[in-house]
């Protein structure tokens, strides 16, 4: 058996040596750092990544809820506009409604007012006529002028009887 | 080279595993002769540094297919050790991992025909697992001084027990070195006699018989490739658990 060969074990021992602590110096020194480098800048830059995309994400979201905000600030200042507008409206109707009502029934008393005077003169002229006309039928029948007070009680009666 | 009195490829099954002196060498006393297991050992290094370093030599972020595979080699073990020691290992990864691909690659390249396995040598082997066995058994007593000692009393065990089981724990612990070694020894030997032998039997068996001696040999070449990796990852892990009985007494 070739293994059991004892002469054979020096050299099989020196070279195992020489050949073994070669590889794990090139392996400690060289080697492995160089991979565990090449790995941990890997991880960096994946985690970087990771994070960069986070933040953005995290940026656009804040976009979208600044943009929502923006929006539903318009809509309310649009209804609050159109509210105040649609009270100043109502307010200059109501005023204008209730000017137009007291000027109209300003006019109304004074056209009344206007009415009763104009029928007192007429009323005046009437009484006026009636007794002229009174006095010159009963000059014209009697040839003599009647009693003005009798007259005047006369057409009063008269009056007083044809206004009911 | 020099000439040998056996021949390299002689029908001897046990023939691939004969040590020859390619360069005669001696300093002070000792044999140190350049020798076809100290070619494959130089084979295997320059193989790992050159897969190591051509790999790696344009680190991208996103990696070629070849520093893919370096990558790997390197997470691999890493994630062995993480699962078998924890953070407290990471200060023995190199040699961890220098073991691991220093057994693969001498392994691997007595896959390829007419060559030599480094590792079908029990010497070389048993040197491995010893560094191992020394060097955790010495980290053990730094670490935790006399009190090391306590790895051979197991908890809970009844004191009538005890005077056994620490026989036998360190009987077990005595036998890691043997047991480490002889297992990637052995396993090495027996599938290179195994394919030497079923070689023999397809020339012997000739064109007519030599197809079924064939087809085994195919398929005995698959295993042994993944014997050739499984047992490079059980010495890596079995050195992982043993450095973490030294670095965490139970």
């Amino acid at each position: 058996m070739p293994q059991l060969v004892f002469a054979d074990f020096a050299p099989q021992l020196v070279w195992l040596a020489i050949t073994f602590t070669l590889l794990y110096l090139i392996m400690a020194r060289v080697a492995l750092p160089r991979i565990a480098t090449t790995l941990e800048r890997r991880r960096d830059v994946i985690a970087s990544d990771l994070d960069q995309a986070a933040s953005l994400k995290r940026q656009g979201e804040d976009a979208l809820k600044a943009y929502e905000a923006a929006l539903a600030e318009a809509r309310a200042s649009a209804h609050a506009i159109a509210a105040e507008t649609r009270q100043r409206l109502t307010e200059e109707a109501d005023r204008e409604k209730a000017a137009m009502q007291e000027s109209t029934s300003k006019r109304a008393v004074e056209a009344e007012l206007r009415i009763a005077t104009a029928k007192t003169a007429a009323m005046a002229n009437v009484r006026q006529i009636a007794a002229e006309t009174a006095s010159a039928i009963v000059d014209k029948l009697l040839g003599a002028r009647p009693d003005s007070a009798a007259l005047n009680a006369a057409i009063d009666a008269a009056v007083t009887t044809g206004k009911d | 080279m020099s000439t040998e009195t056996h021949d390299p490829f002689a029908h001897s099954p046990m023939a691939q595993f004969e040590i020859r002196r390619f360069i005669p060498m001696e300093a002070g006393g000792i044999d140190v002769s350049f020798t076809n297991s100290s070619l494959f050992m130089v084979i295997a290094l320059s193989a790992i540094t050159l897969f190591l370093s051509l790999s790696m030599r344009r680190s991208a972020l996103v990696p070629s297919r070849w520093q893919s595979m370096a990558e790997l080699s390197y997470e691999f073990v890493a994630n062995m050790m993480r699962d078998t020691v924890g953070a407290a290992g990471q200060k023995f990864f190199p040699f961890v991992f220098t073991l691991f691909m220093f057994v693969l690659f001498t392994n691997m390249l007595g896959m390829v025909p007419y060559s030599f396995t480094v590792t079908s040598h029990i010497i070389v082997t048993f040197a491995l697992a010893s560094l191992v066995f020394i060097g955790v058994t010495v980290l053990g007593f730094i670490k935790h001084g006399v009190g090391y000692l306590k790895l051979f009393v197991p908890h809970g065990v009844p004191a009538v027990l005890l005077p056994l089981i620490v026989v036998i724990e360190v009987i077990s612990y005595l036998s890691r070195p043997i047991s480490l070694s002889v297992r990637l020894f052995a396993n090495m030997m027996a599938g290179h006699t195994m394919l030497k032998v079923f070689g023999g039997f397809i020339v012997m068996l000739g064109f007519l018989g030599g197809w079924l001696p064939l087809a085994f040999s195919v398929a005995f070449i698959g295993l042994e490739i993944l014997v050739a990796f499984l047992q490079a990852y059980v010495f890596a892990v079995l050195t992982c658990i043993y450095l973490n009985d030294a670095l965490h007494l139970h």
